[in-house]
């Protein structure tokens, strides 16, 4: 299997949705809409040819500054084949959203939840979309480049009382 | 598939139960737990003793590793990845220089590969001597447990000679390794190679047909492979299922096409098959180890790290006579490199399975965007589907066959 075989059936089947198509150092990256995101991995799992089985990763990425703002990156392996492809979606604010994986790929539970968390991209579709790293009562997305490092107060014996006084901690 | 495969969080078990909707009893495991390997909670659904839903509740170990290397330049980020895997620190550096020089497109000399390779399966064996101690000490069998760390403690011991740090090594840099090996470094190998097929056997003999090991773990814990690549179930646990897959066959990196190893599998994909498989696989790493020094040993003295001195500083003694180098050492050190405009992946098996790698590069010498493909949080997703309908006991020894470890699940 190679990347040249892999993007003609992609654009066999969802030609009309493919948005963007790179190769950096022999690594094919497809940036699809929303719809075809779904569909093209859809159609890479299903595929008896193909068998893009195994969803190895999923992460976010904030590009503040750019359009759409946020991208969603989904790595998609053929264990058949041996050969690794690269799916991209962007969404944009006040609501980032993209179709959720995880009712194709259960192992995209986690990796969504873990993107929502960190970075606010929601997706539709998922069955938990839940924090999984941080507290639920925390406020704000860490990874986001406008939540600035170091925002977060670390509270000794000296100034907690002044540092939980402020925090939404969960009480029973 | 007969039902669809779930992965509950905490509230979907705790929420019916407090609203009293349900007559199971829900049950805290952890985070202060030893069993759970690190501070891992588990919510438990329970009727009697068989467990009927188990939802981890990850997140305590959170540093925002991820966070805090957008910050540093990439080079000063190694330092960071050994702090994710804890027993694995040499394959978090593998991984991250891997990302990092694929974006930059340089090459590596042959001896800092060898080294790399050698170094990494060291590394596995001593990962999985922590998970069989303390796999068998769950299960009650203290002496594997000792037995395992003296060897350990002779695998950190060599990693002291190369880096000077038992565990926070940080000696696989970007273009290279931090510094040669030290003259003595093939000769302490070879010293740990000559006994430790001999202290495999040794493990063996103390569980492999012991009794009461068979009775904890065949048919325990079990998962299909069409289920475990669905929940992403990688690395030994899903080499139990049957399915041949090594990253290090299947998309060589660091020169492991060139090694000859076989990759264990096998069949029924309980925690039986999963112990035999690791087993297998500390026995493929000594042979893999023993090619390696072979090769160093015949390759002899040579450069460690990237003749490219946009990203490696020269050696010192050029920097005497040569202003180019100075120059290059100084902007290095003032400001670090920039890989050009992109991402990358990079996925290599480490001992708990597929550690991948994506980084982004906006062009500045600091990077964009890291993400860590963490195995071990992903193959918690599996642990309720392989947990229902078992006893809480068969849990303890499903989380161990697991082999987690916290800082990288919760990063």
């Amino acid at each position: 299997m190679d990347n040249q075989t892999v993007l003609a059936a992609l654009r066999d089947n969802v030609g009309k949705e493919i948005l963007a198509v790179n190769e950096f150092r022999g690594d094919l990256s497809v940036t699809l809409t929303p719809a075809g995101y779904l569909a093209a991995a859809q159609f890479l799992r299903d595929d008896p040819e193909l068998a893009y089985t195994f969803l190895e990763n999923l992460c976010g990425v904030d590009y503040l500054g750019r359009k759409p703002r946020f991208e969603v990156v989904a790595h998609l392996t053929s264990m058949r084949h041996r050969h690794r492809v690269c799916l991209k979606v962007g969404c944009d604010e006040p609501n980032p959203t993209v179709p959720s994986l995880t009712p194709l790929f259960p192992t995209a539970n986690y990796q969504e939840r873990e993107t929502f968390d960190l970075l606010g991209i929601h997706f539709a579709g998922h069955p938990s979309l839940t924090r999984i790293l941080l507290p639920d009562d925390w406020v704000g997305h860490p990874l986001r480049k406008d939540h600035p490092l170091g925002d977060e107060e670390v509270a000794f014996s000296f100034n907690q009382d002044r540092i939980y006084a402020r925090k939404p901690f969960a009480r029973e | 598939m007969a039902e669809p495969i779930t992965v509950p969080t905490p509230q979907q078990i705790i929420e019916p139960a407090v609203a009293g909707r349900t007559e199971t009893m829900v049950l805290n495991m952890g985070p202060h737990h030893p069993s759970t390997h690190g501070v891992l909670r588990l919510v438990l659904e329970l009727d009697g003793e068989v467990v009927v839903n188990v939802a981890p509740d990850v997140g305590y170990l959170h540093t925002g590793i991820e966070k805090t290397m957008e910050s540093k330049t990439y080079q000063k980020a190694v330092v960071l990845t050994d702090r994710m895997d804890y027993l694995a620190p040499l394959s978090n550096n593998l991984c991250y220089a891997l990302a990092v020089e694929k974006l930059l497109g340089v090459e590596i000399p042959e001896r800092a590969q060898i080294a790399r390779v050698l170094l990494t399966e060291l590394q596995r064996i001593s990962s999985h001597l922590v998970w069989l101690g303390t796999h068998a000490l769950d299960l009650a069998a203290m002496s594997v447990f000792l037995y395992a760390f003296r060897e350990r403690e002779q695998i950190l011991d060599i990693f002291e000679l190369v880096s000077g740090a038992r565990m926070m090594t940080s000696y696989f840099r970007i273009g290279g390794l931090a510094y040669d090996l030290p003259a003595d470094f093939i000769p302490t190998v070879e010293q740990f190679l000559a006994i430790m097929p001999s202290r495999i056997d040794e493990y063996e003999d103390l569980l492999t047909a012991n009794p009461l090991w068979l009775e904890r773990t065949v048919g325990v814990g079990v998962i299909d492979a069409q289920s475990a690549i669905a929940l992403g179930l990688t690395g030994a646990n899903l080499r139990a299922t049957g399915v041949a897959y090594d990253v290090r066959k299947a998309m060589p990196y660091s020169g492991y096409e060139t090694y000859s190893f076989e990759i264990p599998i096998g069949k029924n994909g309980d925690i039986y098959d999963r112990y035999r498989v690791r087993i297998a696989e500390m026995r493929q790493s000594v042979k893999i180890v023993q090619q390696a020094t072979e090769r160093l040993r015949e390759l002899g003295p040579g450069p460690v790290v990237t003749s490219d001195r946009k990203v490696a500083p020269p050696p010192k003694r050029e920097i005497t006579e040569s202003m180019e180098s100075l120059i290059h050492h100084f902007k290095l050190w003032t400001e670090g490199f920039k890989p050009p405009r992109g991402d990358a992946y990079v996925s290599i098996e480490s001992p708990r399975g597929i550690l991948g790698c994506y980084v982004v590069s906006d062009g500045s010498p600091k990077p964009w965007r890291v993400h860590f493909r963490a195995p071990s949080f992903i193959n918690l997703q599996s642990l309720a589907h392989m947990a229902k309908g078992r006893m809480v006991a068969d849990l303890v020894a499903l989380i161990a066959s697991l082999d987690p470890v916290l800082g990288e699940v919760d990063r």
